[in-house]
């Protein structure tokens, strides 16, 4: 999560609101409720933007440093939405020998964006994973469900292009 | 509490139960060495500096946090130990900027001095991958290098828990931790306070406030600049520190000739502008009392404390003095009436103000602080910047003589004006003189020490000609938020409460001399640096400010009488409602 600046538009949705707002309404005077808080509001949102954050510090009168340190140690919460087409990019240590950081750096330089963030018009997220048991095939990157076995960079571009 | 026996590198001992092995060891004489610890604020055993084996144990323990109990055995130096805080020493600088020569902390440097105990060689450390970060030199008050972090949260840990602040905090994990401000705003945008208490603690030079020396050295040298100095009463009672005096030794006589030396044309006292202030706020205090006017009314001359309400209570704005603060006033005078008496252009003048503080270069730059159609004041610099200037220029401090004397005719200030500097100390000054006023009769005793000492949170009832005035004093913005909860929920009913930012007051400003942890856990600084303060107030002849013969005189020749017209467009200010956090998505940030 290197860049935090979220360059995906927040859908400010008023049932969305409601929902969080009957959450933190839920867990407010409850101590070390804060994790449980964050995870349901990210089960309502798919992500914790710097909006749900603030309204979260602000209800449950905590710094928006703490929440936002906490999302940040935890891979399970997300800084931005997942897309339309998820990518995931196998690191193991079998695809990592054949060249999957590669893959990588192609897939960030083609959409510019970098592992766990999504596009501004929210087609595709970017993430990497461990191992996903089809090491025959590395490098092996995913698209939703469409597995792609001995990617070369190269083919990278043309990969995406299906999905555009 | 009972006592336990222990043993501490095979010596006998009896302790009290329940306290820690560090201070059980302090207690025999050893000084533990520790870095994250902070007494009561950041107890979290995390550097592991403070290893000690303790017999029976399983690994070593971290002695900081680590109670004695009943036949424990200690050991602090073993091989085993030495061993280990030095792997842990070298891991610590596989990733840290050791760039020592050019190192604002170089020769008081906590991690630095560990190093050369343990004489870490360069060719022993790991050489590891470092994060490059950038410099957040975006406040105006400090600069971040977390390129020299060890990240020991001691900054974190008293912004969150005596300033109640919480802008800065551990980011991201394991390799990639960093301490910084949410979604990696710059701090400029967050709602920090500007008070620099992160920097009193922190334990290398990965916080420093910015820089102002060489503006002040500049200023000196140009012929057609009339450069005066004010200095705060705190300086005096920390300044010592930085050429080697024990905590809580006035240096008042030396500091005046310091800053003589340094070429300064006139060196002037803040106290005086205390005692100005004390007129104007007693006066603020005693018409709305009279008039039915906003209660309580809540002191001004903080300005964390300003910001910090600004930001976190706009609502209470109201309730805040109009009076700006001694810093403020002192350049708003010293560049109207001074300026005439003296028969020079303000414009002219370069007004240096030497403050315990680093919010004092955010207040500078306020709106609605230039009375004069220039700045009131031009340069503020802190404790440690003036003894940096001092040493620059060769002077030997404490071979200067100890009397010194005061520039007239902004240099005379009473006892009221010294004890500004500690929590209690403008709410004591004021009370002198709004008693005395309100009353009409001498008071026979001008010590109000229900208010006095270092607690965060006090309270005293005093009848006033007939009407019980309830007061308040706390110190530490973490305290005020708490007080000022309790005015509003109608839980207190005060009329006057004071707030000073940092906790004891200006004693312990963010721009007071560096202590390491080893003085700051086992010594009450700002008690002493208090004292100092006290002991001053008692030598003075004059100690209520309306007793001031130079500020009767202001006010005779100048102002004619607190809250005029003339005092008000001079000495007077406003404050506006601020945001916590500037939006984000105009000021992109990439690490």
């Amino acid at each position: 999560m290197k860049a935090a600046q979220n360059a995906v538009p927040f859908n400010n949705d008023p049932a969305l609101q409601e929902r969080l707002q009957a959450i933190i309404e839920k867990y407010k005077d409850e101590k070390g409720a804060l994790i449980p808080v964050l995870q349901q509001a990210q089960d309502i949102y798919g992500y914790l933007p710097i909006e749900v954050q603030m309204a979260v510090a602000k209800a449950m009168d905590v710094p928006l440093e703490k929440i936002y340190g906490v999302v940040t140690f935890y891979s399970f919460f997300n800084l931005y939405p997942k897309g339309d087409y998820e990518i995931s990019v196998c690191l193991g240590t079998a695809c990592y020998v054949k060249g999957s950081r590669k893959v990588l750096d192609c897939i960030q330089e083609t959409l510019s964006i970098e592992p766990g963030q999504c596009t501004s018009d929210r087609k595709f997220s970017l993430d990497t994973c461990r191992c996903i048991g089809a090491c025959g095939l590395a490098p092996v990157m995913l698209i939703n469900d469409d597995v792609y076995g001995r990617v070369l960079p190269a083919e990278v571009p043309e990969i995406i292009s299906k999905y555009q | 509490m009972a006592d336990v026996n222990i043993k501490i590198n095979n010596v006998d001992y009896q302790v009290p139960e329940g306290i820690t092995i560090l201070e059980a060891a302090r207690m025999a004489n050893i000084h533990i060495p520790t870095l994250c610890f902070l007494k009561e604020v950041n107890e979290i055993g995390a550097c592991r500096m403070c290893v000690v084996e303790v017999k029976g144990a399983k690994g070593l323990v971290t002695s900081c946090v680590y109670p004695v109990s009943e036949g424990m055995e200690i050991f602090t130096h073993t091989k085993r130990v030495i061993d280990s805080r030095v792997k842990n020493l070298q891991l610590l600088l596989s990733n840290h900027n050791r760039e020592c020569l050019s190192c604002v902390r170089s020769g008081n440097c906590e991690l630095q001095s560990l190093c050369r105990l343990y004489d870490i060689r360069e060719d022993s450390i790991y050489d590891g991958e470092k994060p490059m970060y950038d410099l957040d030199g975006s406040a105006v008050h400090l600069v971040r290098d977390n390129n020299k972090c060890i990240l020991c949260r001691r900054c974190t840990a008293v912004c969150e828990k005596y300033q109640g602040v919480g802008v800065i905090g551990p980011n991201e994990r394991g390799f990639n931790t960093n301490i910084g401000s949410p979604f990696n705003m710059k701090l400029a945008d967050t709602s920090c306070v500007c008070c620099g208490q992160c920097i009193t603690v922190c334990p290398t030079g990965a916080l420093a406030e910015k820089d102002n020396t060489f503006d002040v050295f500049s200023a000196i040298e140009d012929p057609t600049k009339h450069v005066i100095v004010q200095v705060a009463p705190s300086v005096r009672a920390g300044l010592g520190e930085e050429f080697g005096l024990p905590v809580g030794v006035g240096v008042e006589g030396q500091m005046i000739n310091a800053l003589r030396a340094l070429g300064f044309a006139k060196v002037f006292d803040t106290n005086f502008a205390a005692d100005l202030t004390i007129m104007e706020e007693a006066n603020e205090f005693i018409q709305r009392v009279q008039n039915g006017g906003k209660l309580p009314l809540i002191t001004s001359c903080s300005p964390g404390w300003i910001k910090y309400c600004e930001h976190y209570h706009p609502d209470m704005i109201p309730h805040l003095s109009s009076c700006k603060s001694p810093q403020q006033m002192f350049g708003a005078i010293a560049k109207s009436y001074y300026a005439e008496k003296a028969g020079i252009d303000p414009k002219d003048i370069v007004m240096v103000s030497v403050m315990p503080c680093t919010a004092k270069k955010f207040e500078i730059g306020r709106d609605d602080q230039a009375a004069n159609g220039v700045p009131d004041v031009d340069i503020a610099i802190t404790t440690r910047e003036l003894a940096r200037m001092i040493k620059r220029a060769n002077i030997d401090f404490l071979a200067l003589p100890k009397e010194g004397v005061f520039d007239d005719p902004l240099g005379k200030s009473t006892g009221a004006g010294v004890i500004f500097g500690a929590t209690g100390g403008v709410m004591e000054a004021a009370l002198r003189t709004a008693v005395e006023k309100l009353t009409g009769k001498e008071l026979e005793n001008v010590e109000f020490t229900e208010i006095r000492g270092t607690d965060g949170i006090k309270e005293a009832t005093y009848n006033v000609a007939g009407m019980d005035v309830n007061i308040c004093v706390c110190s530490g913005t973490a305290n005020a938020n708490k007080v000022l909860n309790m005015v509003k929920s109608g839980e207190k009913n005060y009329h006057f409460i004071e707030v000073m930012c940092c906790p004891g007051g200006c004693v312990n400003g963010g721009g007071q001399p560096r202590q390491p942890a080893e003085v700051r856990n086992f010594v009450d600084i700002k008690a002493l640096r208090a004292k100092a303060l006290y002991d001053l107030d008692k030598e003075r002849p004059l100690r209520k400010s309306h007793e001031n013969p130079d500020i009767i005189a202001l006010y005779d020749e100048f102002l004619s009488e607190p809250g005029s017209h003339k005092a008000h467009a001079l000495l007077h200010t406003s404050y506006i409602k601020r945001p916590m956090y500037n939006d984000p998505k105009s000021h992109p940030v990439k690490k």
